[in-house]
């Protein structure tokens, strides 16, 4: 049996480097000799309802609204979720699979509801720089599965409150995440984030997490490039060295206390 | 109506504005803060804050702005321009209104200003500019856009933002001409509101961020040379000039053979040249002046480093690092690529993942820059060979190891912050 996997809409929900996702769910298979087909489907095809895995990326307010309006229109994500499809998804991707998102007015659009969220526009500032949570363990399929502390970048404007049905996937250590206090959603075989950098490029066990549910377990492979990458930019947000700087008047401030 | 002339105490503050923005900058340099224009400038501007209005009142402005090509095509112009009349650029490439007022305050207040603006900063410095410029004035402004896409998301504005913005500002302030990319729907799209465009084409490599329609909700569709809309009437207009095998066609052929590489650049010599036109400047000479264009801000550099031959490129982004893995020597020779999230650059590399590092196997790559690691795991997910390597000297180094004979250049491709850090290695500015 061949895995296969859909990037969904890359053209519209492929603003972010989210499709590195993709790229990695398919070598980490390869390079198990588990044979893997990935299939790239743009906003003017039809979207396969028999995949094992979905992934969805990040985008523009515009581009989103008209994902989630195909999406909606079509239901082959709908159909695939009930027959036991995986689906992951980052950010303007998480947003468009809950109940409902603001498009680019800040109307209330009608989402996927394939999440138990919504996400709404607040008055605080966008959401930018390095996301850390703390160590996690999520439920997946029936197992629990510690991942570690959680690494990436953040780029919202938009905040999600999560309904019962749906659990977060980890608490925020450094960051904003779904606004909180979590940080993404797990419900059932749909797990989302608003983790960018691609999420899977720094932490290789939550790609392994998302891909047992299709496979079960997997060999270890050599992860050590992604590990010290992954290390690094722990470190580098603990150290918040890309939040951005104090003004000089707040350090003269700060001096003079 | 063209404006009064100013008054007395406004002349005294322009020049009391432009002395002290030059103070500032000397201070600057001396102390070894910065190249100082951009605080000079930021000085000047705190005396005058109309100082951009006052420095352009006597001479023509043509703006360059874009994601990408900005800086070179600027170079280009300004020595297509300065082939016929005096020119006056910022041609180190401080593209905000600091930058541009210290580029201008020392100059003659005749020189036609060629001037690349960052493109969030366009609207503002076309405005400013006209405040000067009646309808009845003979001075000109013209706007060249090349390119729109996705750039630094963390900080600058999604590409569709930007469109917008460009399309209110030209409806505000209309430009005396605009020279506009017809194969980037966004362009077009921004440019539609300028009322004398001149089209251009010069094929377009990167659609990606242009998949979905600027003006509606419909996708947008390209064929070879054609692209349209599905769903509004937004398609690419007929170009007058365009860049073919042969050189530039603009009624006629004029052949181009520019000493700066690739493609890309040859279609920014196509922007800079039906920009010249504008200004009624010879063909010929145009293409003769842009032709002695060697090198661009370090763009391009060929220095001997660590007893090696290296070439500095620079690349910024998606769209920038597709034409710059274009220009790489042959397929078997070491590359180093450096990348750096600092402000300049954008902190989120998520963008690695756009770039088709792939075509890059069968080379030995060194991975350099503070983020060298998130650039370490591109490569090994698309099974490249690589090396980390922190410093630029070693990185040479390593490099030569893998070189088959000492007389190939080694290519170092690398984001703004990067390519700064090695350039200054390499001796910096002459």
């Amino acid at each position: 049996m061949s895995v296969r996997i859909v990037s969904l809409f890359p053209d519209l929900l492929g603003t972010y480097g989210d499709g590195g996702n993709a790229v990695i769910l398919a070598q980490r298979l390869r390079w198990r000799d588990i044979d893997c087909e990935l299939l790239t489907v743009t906003a003017d095809e039809t979207v396969p309802n028999s995949a094992d895995i979905y992934l969805l990326g990040g985008g523009e307010d515009g581009p989103q609204s008209a994902a989630a309006a195909r999406l909606i229109q079509q239901r082959s994500l709908h159909r695939a979720v009930e027959n036991g499809a995986t689906v992951f998804a980052v950010c303007a991707g998480m947003q468009i699979l809950g109940e409902s998102f603001p498009d680019m007015r800040g109307n209330t659009t009608e989402g996927l509801g394939l999440l138990d969220c919504q996400t709404l526009r607040v008055e605080k500032p966008r959401a930018v720089g390095e996301l850390l949570t703390k160590a996690t363990e999520v439920s997946l399929a029936g197992r629990n599965i510690a991942l570690g502390p959680l690494s990436g970048f953040e780029n919202h404007a938009g905040r999600t409150r999560l309904g019962s049905a749906a659990s977060p996937l980890a608490t925020v250590e450094v960051g904003e995440g779904n606004g909180d206090g979590h940080e993404g959603i797990v419900q059932g075989k749909v797990v989302a984030t608003y983790l960018h950098g691609p999420v899977f490029a720094r932490n290789p066990d939550f790609a392994d997490a998302i891909l047992s549910m299709t496979v079960g377990d997997l060999s270890p492979i050599n992860d050590e490039e992604s590990l010290t990458l992954r290390s690094v930019r722990i470190e580098a947000a603990r150290r918040h060295e890309l939040t951005p700087k104090p003004t000089l008047r707040q350090r003269l401030h700060w001096r003079k206390k | 109506m063209a404006k009064p002339s100013p008054t007395p105490f406004a002349r005294f503050r322009t020049a009391a504005a432009v002395a002290v923005g030059r103070m500032v900058a000397a201070l600057s340099k001396k102390f070894r803060v910065g190249t100082g224009s951009v605080i000079g400038g930021r000085a000047a501007l705190i005396i005058d804050p109309h100082l951009l209005a006052h420095l352009t009142r006597a001479r023509d402005v043509v703006i360059v702005s874009a994601t990408n090509g900005k800086t070179t095509t600027t170079r280009l112009l300004a020595a297509a321009i300065g082939a016929d009349q005096p020119v006056i650029s910022n041609w180190l490439g401080a593209n905000m209104t600091p930058g541009v007022v210290a580029a201008l305050g020392p100059s003659s207040p005749f020189a036609t200003a060629v001037l690349e603006v960052d493109e969030r900063w366009l609207p503002r410095v076309l405005k400013e500019i006209n405040v000067s410029h009646g309808d009845s004035s003979p001075l000109r402004r013209g706007v060249v856009l090349l390119n729109l896409s996705r750039d630094q998301l963390d900080r600058t504005q999604e590409v569709r933002h930007l469109a917008e913005a460009w399309r209110k500002a030209f409806s505000q302030n209309q430009p005396t001409f605009v020279v506009a990319n017809a194969d980037d729907p966004l362009v077009t799209y921004a440019a539609l509101t300028a009322n004398n465009v001149v089209w251009v084409s010069t094929g377009m490599q990167w659609t990606a961020d242009a998949s979905g329609c600027p003006s509606c909700a419909g996708r947008i569709s390209f064929s070879e040379t054609h692209w349209s809309c599905s769903n509004c009437d937004l398609q690419r207009p007929t170009p007058s000039i365009s860049l073919t095998d042969d050189g530039i066609y603009a009624e006629q052929n004029y052949s181009i053979s520019i000493p700066l590489p690739g493609r890309v650049n040859r279609m920014n010599a196509t922007f800079a040249f039906a920009a010249a036109r504008q200004f009624s400047i010879d063909a010929e000479r145009a293409i003769h002046a842009m032709e002695q264009v060697e090198e661009v801000a370090g763009r391009y550099r060929t220095a001997t480093f660590a007893g090696q031959t290296v070439r500095l490129l620079l690349a910024k982004n998606p769209a920038g690092w597709h034409e710059a893995l274009n220009l790489l020597e042959r397929p078997d020779t070491p590359a180093i690529i450096g990348i750096n999230s600092r402000i300049a650059d954008g902190h989120d590399p998520s963008w690695l993942w756009d770039v088709d590092f792939e075509q890059l196997k069968g080379r030995y790559v060194i991975a350099t820059g503070e983020r060298r690691h998130d650039l370490a795991v591109r490569l090994h997910y698309a099974e490249v060979e690589h090396e980390v390597v922190e410093h630029f000297a070693d990185c040479v180094r390593i490099a030569g190891q893998h070189l088959e004979s000492t007389d190939i250049t080694i290519d170092v491709v690398s984001n703004y912050t990067a390519f700064q850090d090695q350039l200054a290695q390499l001796g910096g500015l002459v």
